[in-house]
Order: structure tokens, then C-alpha cells, then sequence
């Protein structure tokens, strides 16, 4: 039972945000994870989304505003259902990352920030994500894909369009 | 993913688990896991958390978070009392461009992350321990969870653990994307539902930190070292490496090598030999021209000044560091201006922006060495550049500034007449950026 | 903490432990810059403007955070320093808009005077500069985003020291700028506004001209305004305000209140009101030309001298012939000591009527009388920013006293001051308490029974008896107490609580009341029982000294009609005249004007109100802020006002009321006892010489001018001629004129005449209740809110969610 009547979330992420606040010392600390596991199912941080998180914490909007602002992978505006993120960072730029978002961006036909029109497919370039060491990388929504090339990027992204790769959020059923 | 890599010169110690199913909780067993807290429980309530800070110290391990300092030494500066709870934070926020070494041991051994953070729990006698993971690693945080609540259903989490009498839980936790997070203070601001804004110090995280209260924070790979130390003896792993710089480390060795990959090399190892023998080379044969040897803040070796040893001091005797272990290596088609250009753009992105140096300075190195690569610059311009810097450097309210600034200064300094050359149309290396290209813009 | 001993640029200061460097640098005369750093506000480092050299240490240090310790060298304007602000403002430069010729913070601007101070105009940076559209947040606070040096002191003022939390921070990096509260994307005309108490503390905190006011922005330049300190006029509190004033065609008009030299009994404070609502002042609707009822029945606009020609034969006329006491006289809680002084003496000594009253928005009476005999009980404003622990009962100082609600949150958040509230309501203040205790609905005077001890007033008290009982408990262990009373005790019920308060040692009282000047106006004998000084009407005594007034004044020795019966003489025809000074009886007691068809009617007034509108006289006012005199405040600090603006065709009520003396015959001099006494009172009197009580109390008053090296204004319209009888006859003002002229405020204590035969207070326990509150909150100020436009357009910017914002914020932040 959600201790908030007429939660816009579904059933199982208002079950896990009111145990979430009960985790830490503090409730204000599921903040951040809170707008994240909310962003994954609404698609982005809503208005709506603001003002619940605020309620359950406590919190005045503005402090949910102010901290999701901050952070660089909470978006206030839908994205595609495959959030392509394709680092340029220094390793990756070494080993072509320029050029696999620039293949991205031919083989979606969208710029930098922007989402195809059938919704499928949003493309960002994000700074380092973690995967240097086999460099050039991206992330599909959370699945990192790395050791690409042009032909290999085609690859995935057909399979995503697909619907063969499914991401590790969906994959557990969630 | 990273693909796991091998060389023969690898002294394996944190690697000994990877590859091999670690982590599933059984297999973690087999392989001696959980046998170092029940080694340090073994000591007895009064001995263990004397004989675990004293192991820690006489294996000369150093934090492998950025800065090198002394794990053991940390942990004692913990008061033995507190009014508030203490607790052990793990930084799994690993966003130091050139590092993904944290990845492989969230991916390989987790338990190994929560096997140290409560060996850390009990040493400074915290009850709670948070595993603080960047956002990107959500896939990685799934396989932490995991491992913590198999943990918790072996009874090895949560109440007297293994019949010590001590309790201890962990909880994990998630960023959304920030590269100041990855800073001690700011990591206890996000964990604290809050604006990644570092805190002012002192007080120092050891006396005052998560909460309020006495808190240890560590890199992930400092506390998944904690347990092979534990069993292997504090002296004998700090024989594995030089003089105060105990142990081995995970390199990561990326950019223009043959075979980039995370390798575990001795403390003390030649950079040249990790470069042309464990990573394979310059690829394709070409001549090296630049290395950046410890993630991105650390400013940027010549060919000729890779003669060194992997270790904390040598390097900072070389005027660079050992930093975060991520080694990038650039041949000789590198332009270094577009190099420095897309490494201030990374600072300029992910300055928090609290203080003026700072937020200021990182915005106008960015704008004046894009007007440089474009093609706009003049002579002046470069000295515009070592000014900010210079100016930032010491100056700003964490050391991000003096992360951003450092490598920039290195750019300037050692590759001088490049960007005399790049500015007089003389451009060095081949263009990776594209012509048509988005400066990635922050906010919202 | 204990002293220790540092060296600054070879200078050794001693301080205590602890105390940070910024601060003991300040008062050592070494300035140190900054812009973060705000004394009161949490610590920021963030500017690193206030970089320090300390000896032994790696890396400047910021003087801001540094905390001293014994033995500590610093050093604070060497070349490595001066070079390191220089460099931080080159870069805060790099991307400013240098607008300074049209910038309203031009002239008074920090970041202006420290690019002076620190060379650092000549910028080498090419690139082009961030331009952003100026925001309009409320029709009072507009923001210029590129101007922002992100110091963060809105942001900390608004949600430390107002507990509003309407600013803060979005986005990071070089993108990071100050957002209000209510996103663009959420409002109709899809900008951003301000959902706030609008009290334009952050514009006032703010070191550049980001954050602008909307009263001023584009108005004038701060050099060609004149600044006139002085004490504003809305709540009780009484705050000290810097009026900027222009000339204009018709007199001068006010352009701006701010507080920014902190040096009042409100430090760092100002409310909206204050800060905005002088506007009523230049509203058109001021009269400015005396009216007449013609025997149509219309107001027509006369002369000054057909209209006081009027008054004075009319008022003479009735006097002599159906008697003093079938007139009354209602006086304001906005004119000033002098002013309710004089009319008053004017009622008693020329009209001769006790028939005089105020509107009461609290029982000083009561309260006065429930302190007589004892000293040093009554608090002053400055001490809810310093008592260790303080009992508020009643009221709402975040509506209605603001300064006094800044000051306890303050005193709370810098001296972890315990605060205990009782109240009926759920008071946004109760955020700051220790112990918040919900009083039944009329259950004051059952918890001051309780409080004092006795138990079985317990269930009528309050709802929750366990609550109750932790309360008293609470408030019983306390060494100390600074007991806060709002209007809604009075009479026994204020005594009671004030009784129980006096058995703990060293504790302190106020009554909280409304308006600048409601404790001036019952101090100064508006009252029909008692003259000045809250002294008892009765048979006149020689040998009494609380007979002084009466022997000097002559007046009636029998009370007179308290504001109520006025009225109800009114309606039984035995009211012959009345005289209305700055207030608005109509409407406030909603008395049905026919009452007054047979009575003589003259209202001194700024606007035609309800009460001006039936008037046979019109009489056009100078407000608070185009006067110069005294006011007290709730807490009894005495403060001077001075005239600042102008409006050619009003007069001070001062000068209203000697003229129409004039106008009746009487002896103006022995009114207003100025001037040298030769012409006064018979004996010669140089200046200097030494003469009895009254001998010309302005002679006096101009030999200590004149010593002071002041110009002595010798005219029956000067008040300080009255100040100087006030300063001899009122008991309780004994003041120093010194500190009254140097602009500081001083406290007094009301000084009532312990109460006679034991009669119990001398009113209202018996009768009706003649206190009414008025009720006001932020937004509204009496009848003169009405004419403030600014205040009626900030209506619609009041907080929505009220300004009973709860249960956010946890102790983590
Ligand atoms: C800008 C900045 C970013 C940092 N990022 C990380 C990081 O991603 N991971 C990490 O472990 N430490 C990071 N650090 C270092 C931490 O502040 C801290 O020193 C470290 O977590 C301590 O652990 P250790 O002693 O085990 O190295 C960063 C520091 C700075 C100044
Ligand atoms: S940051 Fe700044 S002002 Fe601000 S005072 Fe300090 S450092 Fe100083
Ligand atoms: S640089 Fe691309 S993942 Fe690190």
C-alpha cells in the first residue's frame, strides 16, 4: 500500500519509494535515486513527477527542482524509448567516438538531444561513461555497448528497433 | 562491457575472483571469500579493530580514488566515540575520464566491495555502510544489490554478523550523472538527497561527514583490496610495491595501444613497459606522442618523460600523478589542442559552478581554445589560457579547480609551440572532432 | 571561548577562539573583501574573494571560513593575494554585462567598488558575453541573470532568515542561476514568479544589481536622491528605515526604503511593507486642499484660513455653549508623540474634555499598570534577537510584527535560543520553537491561571493536558524569560500572565500591538482616565507629584468618554462636536455614520475615508514620513522621525491642531511652550539661563540645540518643543536627547502610578473590551493599505500555500 493516495507511479515503484524512504537516517536521501527510478518509468522527470517525489519527501518543488537540475542524466523532457548516449570523451575520442555519433546521427536521422519521430530512438553525447578501456562506448538506456564500429552500432540499433535487446531494467521484469 | 585482459607481467591480488563467477555469493566463498572478516572477528571484540587499522597501515595501501592517501592513517583518524552514528562510504562514482576500473569490480567481485566495507565497519566501528554508485552503472548497482541481499540472506549482513556481536548493513545507492559527485564532500551531499556541492573543511569526513557523523569514505577498489590484505598480511602486500606505495594496482590503459585493458600491475611498474609490453604497443605501429597518466586530471606526460615508475611520489616528482590509474595514450595524431580543447569542454560540463575560479574559469579556457581551434586564436590567447589556469590553481573551493586547471597547464606548457603552430595554420595530427559539432550543453 | 592572540599583517589582535577571521579582521580595521560571506548567513567559501595568506600553510586560505586560533600570522594584501582577487573578479568580469551607467546597483554596487579597488577593469577576454532578458519575478523583485555573481545570499536570506525558501539554485556550472519558486512552464503568462512573503530581503543582500526592486529599478541614481533615516510607519515593530527621496513639482516623493546600514532595532530587517509600502504617499487620492460641507451637503475644497477659520469659531462656539464635555476626540496610532501629546493637552487644556481615546490595538493600559513598581521588566525589540529563551503567547509576528518574527528566528538559528509558543493558531513561527502549544480557542487567560499554578484551568487552557503540563514545565525551568504577548491578552487576562511571569527572576515583557505608533498614543494619554504617563484622572493633589500634569493643564478631574460612549452620546444627541486625528473610527468599530448627522465633525485625514466622508471638516494630513518627531514602538524603544517626503497643501497634524488653538483664542504659548520666555511667560530669558519648569521648555530645548551645534527652531510648530514638556511631565521619558537626534533609539519603560486603594485596574475589567486588533497581515496595513498600490498588486503575490509552510526542511539541512 503507497502511503500516497493517487500516486502517479505504478503499484511497484510507489511500493518501492515508500520503502525507500525508510532506508536511510534521513529521507531526503532517496532524492536522487527516487528521480531516476521515476525518470525510467514516466520517460522523463514530469511535473508531476516533481511534485509527488516532493510530497513523499517533504520537500518544497523547488529543491527537487534545484537538485534534478544538477544532475545531468535527469531530463525534464521525454526521450526516445532507446536513449542512445555515445561518449566523446578523451579515451573514446582516441578510438572514434566522434565518429560513431556521428554514425548515430545518419543512421537515426536526428541530431545531438533530439528523438526520432516514431518515439524509438533519442541520441545524446554524454561525457565518460565508464567503459575507457574499450573505448569507443555507448549506452542504450543503461546496456553498455563498447568495441564500436559503424557496422557494429547498425547491429544494435537494429536490434533495438527490433526489440531483440531488451535493458537490464526490463530484463528483471520491472 | 570492458573485456577482461591479461598480461604475464600482472601481480594478481584484486584480480584473483575476476572471471570467475564471484559474483554469486557461493562461488564467492570458495574462493576464501568472507574469510577475511571472520579473520578479523577472529582477533576478538577488543584486538579487531587495533589489529585491522594496524594490518591496513603496514600494507602502505593508498587510496586509489585520486589522491593516494594512506588507508590505514584515514581509518584511525576516526574518533573512537561519537554522539552520532559513524558510518563507511563506499565512492563507486568512478567518472574520471580514462577510468573504468571501479566497472570491472562492481561487474566481477562485489562481495569483495562489501566483504571490505564491513571489515572498514568494524575497524572505526560504523554499523552502516553505503555503496555509492554513478548513475551510468545502474546495470552494475543491479549486481551489487544482488550480492547485498544474498549477503543478507546468508545472515552475513545485518545482526551480529558472523557471531561478533557487531551489526552491520549496507546500503546502495545511486548518482544521476556528475562528475563532482565522484569529490568526498560532494558524494555526502548527493548521498544526502542534495546538490552535488562540495562542504567546506574542515571538518574533515573522518570527524564530521555522512549525516554528521564520523565517516570513512574510499574508492571502491581501496575496499575491495581490504580483504586480500587482511589475508595475505599487510607486510607482504605492502612488499609487492615500492617504497610507501604498497601493493598493485588496477591500470587502466586506454587510447592508442594495441591491447587497452584493465591490468593489475605492481605499485613502482614502468610506465613504458605498461605502455609498450602489457597494453601491446602504440597501435598500428605509430610513434607515441603524449600520455596522460593517471585519468584526466592529471596533466600530460611527453614521449620522452615515460621513463618512470607507476607510483604515487614518482610521478608527482615528474610535476603529474598517479591519480585514479587511467592511462591514456595518444600517438602521434593527436592534435594536442583539440586534445586540451575536449578535456577543458569535460571540466567546463561538470563544474558544480559554486565557486567563481572555478565556474569562471573552466567557462573561458573552454571559449578561448574553441576560438583557438577554429581557427580564431591569436599568440595572446595562450597566455590567456596559463593565466586563467594559473589563477584557479589553489584557488577554488574543492580541487576540481585544480583538476581542470593542472592538465590544461600541462597542454600549454609542455606543447607550447604546437599551439603557437596550430594558431599560425600550422595545425599537428588529424581533426577527430567533427567540423559540424555540439558543445554539450548543461542544464535543462 | 578564551582569547587567543594572532598576527595580521604584522598587527597583533586578540579575540576570542574560534571567532572568525573576516570578522576580527573587521573590527581590527583591516578590510578583508567578499561577497558570499553575510554575517548571520551559513558560511559559503564560494566567492574566494576573502583569500588570506596564512603562514605555514600550503594554500591561500579564506578568511571567511578561517577560524582563529591562538598564534595564527596572516597575511592579507600581499602581491600573491592582491593578484588572487584580482584574478577572480577578472574572470566574475569576463562574463558580466559592465552595465553599470543603467544598472540601479551603479553607485552602491560591491563588485563596482572592488574592480575599482582591485584594478581589474582591463579584461583580455574576447569571447562575446551571455545576454539573457531581465526576469520580472513580482511586481517588486526583478532579476537580471547576468549580473548574478552567484554570491548565494538571496538564497540564504530568503530560506535561513525568512523561512520562506522561495530561491534557490538550478542547473550547475557556468549554467547555475538563481530560479524563484514558481517555474515559468507552471504559470499563465509562462514566466517565472515569486510565491513568497515578498519582502525584498534579497534584493537588499544582494552585492550587485541582479536582483532589482521594482518600486526604484530605473528610477533615479542613489547620488541624487537624498536619504533620510527614519522609522516606518505600517507595523508596531516600529523598524528603522533609509528613505530615498527626489524632488518633484508638488514637494518631494519617495523612491525607495531599504535598511541597508543595519543600524536600527532591526539590524538586517525590513518587511514589504517598509520596504515598498510608502507609495500611499504620492497616491492621488491624498487630499491636499482643506474641505468644507456646504449647506448642500458637498465637501468644497477652501482655503486653509477659511477652513481653521471654521473650525476654531465652531469648535469655541460649542465649547462655550453646550460645554467641553459634550465634545470628543479621537486620536491615531500613526502620529507621532509630539502630535498624540499635543492633542490630547489640546482636548484637556482648550477643549476642555477628557472625552479623548485611540483605537487600542493592545491593552498598554493594563499592561502598564501590571508593571507598575517594578524596573527593568519591559524588553525592548533588540533583546528577541538575544534572550536566551523567549515565551510567545498569542499573536503572529510573522503577519503582524515581521521584524520581531526575523529577530526570533534569528535569535534561534545564530543562538540556539529556546522558543516556546502558545497559540490558537498554528503560526508559521512554530518552525523555530522548542514547544509549540495549542491553545483552546479563548483559553489565554485559563493557560496564564495555569502557568502561574493553578491546575484546574487546565481543560479550558488547552486541548492536550499532557502537552500543557510539559509546557509550564518547560517554561518553569527557564532561569530567565523574555515573555512575547500578543493583542489578543488584555485586562485581567494580560495581568495574570504578566503576575506569573514576575515570579521568575529576570524576566522581561512586551505587548505586541499594531501600527508606528498604537504604545505612543496610549503613552502620551489618549486616553479618557488617565493623562500622560498613564496617570489616573481623579481629584487634583498639590502634594502629589502625579498631579503635576493636571495642576499645569487645568483640565476636567473626572475621566471623560471612552471611544465607545463618544459614539453612543453621539446617538442619544449629546455630542456636540467631534474631532477626528489620523484615524478611521467608522469603519473600524462599523458605527453607522447617521450617529454623527447632529454632531460638528472634523477629521484630520490623508484620504477620504469612511470617517472624512461625513465630516463637516476635511483637513488635509502630512503622513509619518513628511514629519519630523518621535514615535515608541511596541516594546517601547523611542525612536526620531524625520521628514523626508513632501505634498504641497497637507500640514502636520502638529501644526494643525496649534493653528485651530490659535484659531479658538487660546494662549498658543502656554499649548506649545516655545520660544524665549520673555515673550512666553514674562521673565527675560537669554538663552542659557536657568528657568523654572515653565519657562519656555523650547528655550531650553534650543540652548542644548545650540550646544550641540544645532539650529535652534524656535516656533509653536516645532515639536521639540512639546518633546522637551513631555521629556519634563511624562513619567517613563526620561530621555536622552543625544541619542534621540543621533538617530539611535532608546528604550523606556512604561512607568504607570502604582494603582490606587487597591482599586484593581482602573478599567475595562469591568466594561467592554475597547481593544481591537487590527488584524493586519503582510499584505494589508490599516486604512492606509488601501492607498498603497504596491501592496494591493503584492496581494496577489502572497504566499499561496500560506504562510504556514510546515514540516519541510528536516534538521539535516
Ligand atoms: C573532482 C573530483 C572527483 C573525484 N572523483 C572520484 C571518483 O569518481 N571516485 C573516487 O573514488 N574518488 C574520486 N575523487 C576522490 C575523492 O574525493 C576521495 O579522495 C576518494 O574517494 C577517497 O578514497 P581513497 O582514499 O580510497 O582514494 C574525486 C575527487 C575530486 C576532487
Ligand atoms: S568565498 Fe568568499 S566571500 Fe566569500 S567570503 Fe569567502 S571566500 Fe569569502
Ligand atoms: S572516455 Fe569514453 S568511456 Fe571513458
Amino acid at each position: 500500500m503507497s502511503t500516497i493516495a493517487n500516486s502517479i507511479f505504478s503499484p511497484e515503484l510507489a511500493a518501492r519509494f515508500d520503502k525507500l524512504v525508510t532506508l536511510y537516517p534521513v529521507k531526503r536521501s532517496a532524492l536522487v535515486p527516487m528521480l531516476l527510478y521515476a525518470q525510467d518509468e514516466v520517460g522523463y522527470v514530469s511535473e508531476a513527477v516533481i511534485q509527488e517525489v516532493a510530497q513523499r519527501l517533504d520537500l518544497f518543488d523547488l529543491d527537487v527542482r534545484s537538485v534534478l537540475s544538477y544532475y545531468s542524466m535527469l531530463r525534464t523532457k521525454p526521450a526516445g524509448k532507446y536513449n542512445v548516449q555515445v561518449c566523446t570523451n578523451i579515451s573514446c575520442m582516441l578510438r572514434g567516438g566522434y565518429e560513431i555519433l556521428d554514425h548515430c546521427k545518419k543512421k537515426l536521422g536526428i541530431e545531438n538531444k533530439q528523438t526520432t519521430p516514431d518515439g524509438q530512438f533519442s541520441l545524446e553525447e554524454v561525457e565518460c561513461i565508464g567503459d575507457c578501456c574499450s573505448a569507443p562506448a555507448m549506452q542504450v538506456n543503461y546496456e553498455f555497448h563498447d568495441e564500436l564500429t559503424p557496422d557494429k552500432v547498425d547491429e544494435i540499433l537494429d536490434q533495438y528497433a527490433a526489440g531483440k535487446i531488451l535493458d537490464s531494467t526490463q530484463k528483471d521484469g520491472k | 562491457m570492458p573485456r577482461l585482459v591479461s598480461h604475464p607481467d600482472e601481480v594478481i591480488v584484486l584480480k584473483r575472483r575476476f572471471g570467475q563467477g564471484a559474483a554469486k555469493i557461493d562461488r564467492y566463498i570458495e574462493l576464501d571469500g568472507y574469510a577475511a572478516v571472520q579473520k578479523a572477528i577472529a582477533q576478538g571484540a577488543e584486538a579487531m579493530p587495533g589489529w585491522i587499522i594496524d594490518t591496513m597501515k603496514s600494507s602502505g595501501l593508498r587510496g586509489r580514488g585520486g589522491a593516494g592517501f594512506p588507508t590505514g592513517m584515514k581509518w584511525s583518524f576516526v574518533p573512537k566515540t561519537s554522539a552520532k552514528p559513524k558510518y563507511v562510504l563506499v565512492n563507486g562514482d568512478e567518472s574520471e575520464p580514462g577510468t573504468c576500473k571501479d566497472h570491472l569490480i562492481f561487474r566481477e567481485d562485489p562481495h569483495a566491495v562489501i566483504e571490505g566495507a564491513m571489515i572498514a565497519g568494524l575497524a572505526i566501528g560504523a554499523k552502516t555502510g553505503f555503496i555509492y554508485l554513478r548513475g551510468e552503472y545502474r546495470t552494475l548497482l543491479e549486481i551489487m544489490e544482488r550480492a547485498v541481499a544474498d549477503a543478507y540472506a546468508k545472515g552475513f549482513l545485518g545482526k551480529n554478523i558472523f557471531g561478533s556481536g557487531l551489526d552491520f548493513d549496507i546500503i546502495t545507492q545511486t548518482g544521476a550523472g556528475a562528475y563532482e559527485v565522484g569529490e568526498e564532500s560532494a558524494l555526502m551531499e548527493s548521498l544526502e538527497g542534495k546538490r552535488g556541492v562540495p562542504r567546506i573543511r574542515p571538518p574533515f569526513p573522518a570527524v564530521v561527514g555522512l549525516y554528521d557523523g564520523p565517516t570513512i569514505i574510499n574508492n571502491a577498489e581501496t575496499i575491495a583490496n581490504v580483504p586480500h590484505i587482511l589475508l595475505m598480511g599487510g607486510e607482504a602486500y605492502a612488499a609487492l610495491g615500492t617504497e610507501r606505495n604498497g601493493g598493485t594496482r588496477l591500470f587502466g590503459i586506454s587510447g592508442h595501444v594495441e591491447r587497452p585493458g584493465v591490468y593489475e600491475l605492481p605499485m613502482g611498474y614502468s610506465l613504458r613497459r605498461a605502455i609498450y609490453e602489457v597494453a601491446g604497443g602504440v597501435r598500428g605501429g605509430k610513434q607515441l606522442k603524449a600520455v596522460v597518466p593517471g585519468g584526466a586530471s592529471c596533466p600530460v606526460l611527453r614521449a620522452d618523460e615515460i621513463d618512470i615508475g607507476l607510483d604515487f611520489d614518482q610521478l608527482a616528482k615528474a610535476g603529474s600523478m598517479l591519480g585514479s590509474g587511467g592511462i591514456v595514450v595518444l600517438d602521434e595524431t593527436v592534435s594536442i589542442v583539440e586534445f586540451a580543447l575536449r578535456t577543458i569542454q569535460f571540466y567546463q560540463h561538470e563544474s558544480c559552478g559554486w565557486c567563481i575560479p572555478c565556474r569562471e574559469g573552466t567557462d573561458w579556457i573552454k571559449k578561448t581554445l574553441t576560438r583557438v581551434y577554429e581557427g580564431g586564436g591569436a599568440k595572446k590567447d595562450i597566455d590567456t589560457v596559463q593565466y586563467i589556469a594559473e589563477n584557479m590553481m589553489g584557488r577554488t573551493f574543492c580541487p576540481f579547480g585544480d583538476a581542470a586547471a593542472m592538465p590544461t597547464l600541462g597542454f600549454v606548457k609542455k606543447f607550447r609551440k604546437e599551439f603557437e603552430d596550430y594558431i599560425e595554420g600550422k595545425k599537428a595530427g588529424t581533426a577527430l572532432m567533427p567540423e559540424e559539432r555540439d558543445l554539450i550543453g548543461v542544464g535543462h | 571561548m578564551a582569547d587567543v592572540t594572532i598576527t595580521v599583517d604584522g598587527k597583533k589582535i586578540t579575540a576570542p577562539a574560534g571567532s572568525l577571521l573576516i570578522e576580527v579582521c573587521k573590527s581590527a580595521g583591516i578590510e578583508i573583501p567578499a561577497f558570499c560571506y553575510y554575517p548571520g548567513l551559513s558560511l559559503q567559501a564560494a566567492c574566494r574573494m576573502c583569500v588570506v595568506r596564512q603562514e605555514k600553510v600550503p594554500k591561500l586560505q579564506t578568511a571567511c571560513t578561517t577560524q582563529i586560533a591562538e598564534g595564527q600570522v596572516f597575511f592579507t594584501d600581499t602581491p600573491e593575494v592582491i593578484q588572487a582577487r584580482k584574478a577572480t573578479l577578472q574572470m566574475l568580469l569576463g562574463n558580466h554585462p559592465l552595465d553599470c551607467p543603467v544598472c540601479d546597483a551603479g553607485g552602491e554596487c560591491e563588485l563596482q567598488d572592488m574592480t575599482f579597488k582591485y584594478g581589474a577593469a582591463d579584461s583580455f577576454y574576447a569571447e562575446p558575453k551571455n545576454h539573457r532578458e531581465e526576469q520580472k519575478w513580482s511586481p517588486v523583485v526583478y532579476f537580471d541573470r547576468p549580473r548574478c555573481i552567484l554570491c548565494y545570499r538571496c538564497v540564504r536570506t530568503c530560506s535561513e532568515g525568512m523561512d520562506v525558501f522561495a530561491l534557490a539554485v538550478e542547473n550547475r556550472g557556468s549554467s547555475s542561476t538563481i530560479v524563484p519558486n514558481v517555474p515559468a512552464k507552471l504559470t499563465p503568462d509562462n514566466l517565472a514568479h515569486l510565491d513568497c512573503e515578498q519582502c525584498g530581503m534579497c534584493i537588499d543582500v544582494c552585492p550587485v544589481g541582479a536582483l532589482t526592486s521594482g518600486t526604484y529599478r530605473y528610477k533615479t541614481r542613489p547620488w541624487e536622491m537624498n536619504h533620510v533615516a527614519t522609522v516606518c510607519t505600517h507595523c508596531g515593530d516600529g523598524c528603522k528605515t533609509t528613505l530615498g527621496v527626489r524632488s518633484t513639482a508638488d514637494g518631494s516623493e519617495i523612491v525607495r526604503g531599504d535598511n541597508r546600514d543595519k543600524s536600527g532595532i532591526n539590524s538586517d530587517f525590513l518587511c514589504n511593507k517598509g520596504r515598498y509600502a510608502f507609495d500611499f504617499a504620492n497616491s492621488s487620492e491624498r487630499i491636499t486642499q482643506p474641505l468644507v460641507r456646504q449647506p448642500n451637503g458637498e465637501l468644497k475644497a477652501v482655503s486653509w484660513e477659511e477652513a481653521l477659520t471654521c473650525v476654531g469659531k465652531k469648535f469655541a462656539e460649542l465649547r462655550d455653549t453646550r460645554g467641553g464635555k459634550t465634545i470628543g476626540v479621537i486620536g491615531g496610532n500613526r502620529l507621532t508623540n509630539e502630535e498624540a501629546y499635543l492633542l490630547q493637552k489640546f482636548a484637556r487644556s482648550v477643549l476642555h474634555t477628557n472625552n479623548i481615546d485611540h483605537h487600542r490595538t493592545a491593552d498598554y493600559v493594563a499592561f502598564a499598570q501590571s508593571l507598575a513598581g517594578t524596573t527593568g521588566r519591559a524588553a525592548s525589540l533588540r533583546e528577541t534577537l538575544t534572550a536566551p529563551a523567549v515565551l510567545l503567547v498569542g499573536g503572529d509576528p510573522t503577519n503582524q510584527s515581521p521584524a520581531t518574527a526575523w529577530n526570533l528566528r534569528s535569535n534561534v538559528r545564530l543562538n540556539g535560543a529556546r522558543l516556546y509558543i502558545a497559540n490558537t493558531a498554528e503560526i508559521k513561527l512554530r518552525r523555530q520553537a522548542s514547544a509549540f502549544l495549542q491553545v483552546a480557542e479563548y483559553g489565554y487567560g485559563a493557560l496564564a491561571a495555569f502557568l502561574a499554578g493553578d491546575d484546574s484551568a487546565a481543560n479550558i487552557a488547552a486541548p492536550d493536558s499532557a502537552a500543557l503540563a510539559s509546557f509550564r514545565d518547560a517554561i518553569r525551568s527557564e532561569e530567565s524569560l523574555l515573555v512575547l504577548i500578543g493583542n489578543d491578552l488584555r485586562g485581567a487576562e494580560l495581568k495574570r500572565l504578566i503576575d506569573f511571569g514576575l515570579t521568575i527572576p529576570g524576566t522581561k515583557f512586551a505587548l505586541l500591538a499594531d501600527y508606528a505608533n498604537s504604545r505612543g498614543a496610549a503613552d502620551m494619554g489618549l486616553l479618557p482616565d488617565m493623562l500622560p504617563g498613564y496617570t489616573p484622572i481623579g481629584p487634583i493633589d498639590t502634594q502629589d507629584p502625579s498631579s503635576r500634569i493636571a495642576l499645569e493643564y487645568r483640565s476636567p478631574t473626572t475621566p471623560g468618554l471612552d471611544l465607545l460612549e463618544i459614539f453612543e452620546a453621539a446617538e442619544t444627541g449629546n455630542l456636540s462636536a467631534f474631532y477626528v486625528v489620523g484615524s478611521n473610527p467608522i469603519a473600524r468599530y462599523a458605527v453607522d455614520p447617521a450617529t454623527l448627522k447632529n454632531t460638528f465633525v472634523v477629521v484630520q485625514e490623508m484620504f477620504l475615508t469612511e470617517t472624512a466622508a461625513i465630516a463637516d471638516v476635511v483637513l488635509p494630513a502630512a503622513n509619518l514620513y513628511e514629519k519630523s518627531g518621535s514615535v515608541t514602538n511596541s516594546y517601547g524603544d523611542l525612536q526620531q522621525v524625520k521628514k523626508a517626503g513632501d505634498r504641497a497643501g497637507v500640514r502636520s497634524d502638529f501644526e494643525t491642531i496649534v493653528r485651530i488653538a490659535d484659531k479658538m483664542g487660546a494662549d498658543v504659548r502656554k499649548l506649545v511652550p516655545f520660544g524665549p520666555v520673555s515673550n512666553a511667560g514674562g521673565t527675560r530669558a537669554d538663552m542659557g539661563q536657568t528657568r523654572g519648569a515653565q519657562s519656555g521648555e523650547a528655550d531650553r530645548h534650543a540652548v542644548w540645540l545650540t550646544a550641540n551645534n544645532l539650529e535652534p527652531r524656535l516656533s509653536p510648530f516645532d515639536p521639540s518643543a512639546i518633546l522637551d514638556e513631555i521629556q519634563r511631565l511624562v513619567p517613563g521619558y526620561e530621555i536622552l536627547r543625544l541619542q534621540l537626534l543621533s538617530g539611535n533609539d532608546q528604550h523606556l519603560s512604561p512607568a504607570a502610578a502604582p494603582i490606587r486603594d487597591n482599586a484593581g485596574l482602573v478599567q475595562i475589567s469591568n466594561r467592554r473590551d475597547l481593544v481591537l486588533p487590527a488584524g493586519d497581515t503582510l499584505f494589508t496595513s490599516g486604512s492606509l493599505g488601501r492607498y498603497s498600490a504596491i501592496l494591493n498588486d503584492l496581494r496577489q503575490f502572497r504566499p499561496r500555500q500560506s504562510l504556514i509552510q510546515i514540516d519541510v526542511q528536516t534538521a539535516s539541512d
